[in-house]
């Protein structure tokens, strides 16, 4: 049994508290599923979950799945990424163009995807192209916001430096703006990257024959709750680690702002 | 040598000439701000020149169009014979902060205005070597700024004024910011870099005793409009050395450039 100083020790530290916090949670799960005998229909115990999961790994039937749902959330997110980046960059070379450009980015933003995604399925088809799309528009606009912030970000102080050096509006962006504006960037991608996930699975469940979200609509259809549970925890795998990519190349890249706080925490 | 040198007369040729100069600007309500108003200053080659005078007096400004970053509103100004119309390669500025990149070391912070233009990148890194070795911190070229204590990247930030061998160095208040023992230090050195590199340097400072204890001439501003009220030669013994801030000379200076400010630091 643990000792009261390693129980202190636990309950003291975020760190360790966090995951006891989540075996409680599931514990309490399973033993109200069994105690009060819910119907697995209506609500799958965990450990059921795990079971469903473990078979489907088994039978091979997740893998291609998998896969697919996999392609479209890294295509569309690259292609979110890049073309949102790029656009940001033109974008925030002025206040001008910002002004010019930004509101109509903002109104075309504010139409729900799930609203344009069968539109898109009609003019792509049923395979990954439209899924795509759908994930790249969804994660086109956090990279696209946070790089403009970003580029206005450089202080004052920096570019008279760089100005009084002699240097071209090209030398200041490459060697100031640009640099100042990675934090906004990646804090942008990192949103981008968890919004990719839902962008996949919200084109899947509008027209699809293949990919994690088909998969739910199929399970849901023969009411196999536990198997539909299990491919959220799938989603929610695929979601972390995308995240933790990002924060690693994050790491890697802004090496100098270690110990520093996010610069847009709340996105 | 720096030594005979006593006075803005003293060099044939000024390398920096400035005539008449005037900046007006809108200020927050709207109404024009005459920040300068017929600035007249001649700096002789390898001269050390301060300026000192109020919060507000445009000493500031005159700096940020002597660098090219603010453009002058009326009055010419020449720098080794060209009439200056923007940034220059041949003049190095010193700022407040030090202003480094935190995403580059301290070696290729101080490489920056070579970099910038274009200068050969083995040259300019044996120079940027050789100013950090002479402000002692050769031993931290590959440390990135944000492990430097303030004075320290305030001396980097001097290295990357010198790095493309300006003729005219520019330095704005350089080290209001560092504690009192750290600023004596910085000055000393700033004068030995000075000498050795022969450079004809314009500071701007709040302090009277500073301003005395660097400069061939130290030029008064007042504000509103900004403007020059006296401009003082100070024929002190070079090498400078910090016991002639005790010196009756020295006190003479000072309280000479003090009976232009009240005592609530202004000009009447």
């Amino acid at each position: 049994m643990a000792t009261p100083r390693a129980l202190t020790a636990v309950f003291s530290s975020p760190r360790a508290l966090s995951p006891v916090v989540l075996l409680v949670l599931l514990a309490a799960w399973e033993g109200a599923v069994r105690a009060l005998h819910v119907p697995a229909i209506v609500l799958p115990a965990p450990s059921a979950v795990v079971q469903a999961l473990w078979l489907e790994i088994r039978s091979g039937t997740l893998w291609p799945h998998f896969l697919v749902t996999c392609e479209e959330i890294l295509a569309g997110f690259g292609i979110g990424a890049i073309v949102g980046i790029g656009l940001g960059v033109l974008i925030g070379q002025s206040r001008f163009l910002e002004q010019v450009f930004y509101p109509y980015l903002v109104a075309a933003q504010t139409i729900p995807k799930v609203a344009i995604a069968p539109i898109l399925v009609i003019w792509l088809g049923y395979g990954l192209s439209s899924k795509i799309v759908i994930t790249a528009t969804i994660a086109f606009f956090p990279a696209l916001s946070n790089t403009i912030v970003g580029l206005q970000a450089t202080p004052r102080e920096q570019m008279e430096m760089l100005r009084a050096c002699t240097a071209t509006q090209w030398q200041i962006f490459c060697m100031a703006r640009f640099p100042q504006a990675l934090p906004y960037i990646f804090a942008g991608l990192d949103v981008a990257a968890v919004l990719s996930v839902i962008g996949a699975i919200v084109g899947e469940f509008v027209g699809a024959r293949a990919g994690l979200g088909y998969l739910i609509l199929q399970m849901n259809f023969s009411f196999d709750m536990a198997g539909v549970f299990s491919i959220l925890l799938v989603l929610c795998l695929i979601g972390i680690c995308l995240h933790l990519a990002v924060g690693l190349v994050r790491r890697r890249v802004l090496f100098w702002t270690a110990g520093q706080a996010d610069p847009l925490p709340g996105l | 040598m720096h030594d005979s040198m006593t006075g803005p007369c003293a060099a044939g040729h000024p390398l920096v000439h400035i005539a008449g100069l005037g900046k007006t600007y809108a200020g927050a309500d709207g109404l024009p701000v005459q920040a300068l108003d017929g600035i007249d200053l001649s700096i002789g080659r390898g001269q050390f020149t301060c300026v000192v005078g109020p919060s507000g007096c445009g000493k500031s400004t005159l700096l940020r169009i002597l660098a090219g970053v603010m453009p002058a509103g009326s009055g010419t100004i020449e720098i080794a014979g060209r009439r200056l119309d923007g940034p220059s390669r041949d003049v190095g500025v010193v700022f407040q902060s030090p202003v480094l990149l935190p995403w580059r070391n301290i070696l290729s912070n101080v490489m920056v205005p070579a970099e910038v233009q274009k200068l050969p990148a083995d040259d300019a890194r044996a120079r940027a070597r050789d100013l950090l070795d002479m402000v002692g911190l050769s031993d931290f070229a590959h440390r990135y700024p944000g492990e430097l204590s303030g004075g320290m990247q305030q001396r980097v930030g001097l290295c990357r004024a010198l790095v493309h061998n300006p003729s005219l160095l520019l330095m704005d208040e350089p080290f209001g910011a560092l504690d009192a023992m750290t600023r004596e230090t910085m000055n000393l050195e700033l004068l030995r870099i000075w000498h050795e590199k022969d450079a004809t340097v314009l500071l701007i400072t709040h302090s009277i005793p500073e301003a005395v204890f660097l400069a061939d001439q130290v030029v008064v501003m007042a504000a509103r409009p900004g403007r020059i009220v006296a401009n003082y030669p100070i024929d002190l013994p070079r090498p400078r050395r910090l016991d002639m801030f005790s010196t009756p000379a020295f006190g003479a200076h000072v309280r000479r450039i003090r009976s232009h400010f009240n005592s609530r630091g202004e000009i009447d």
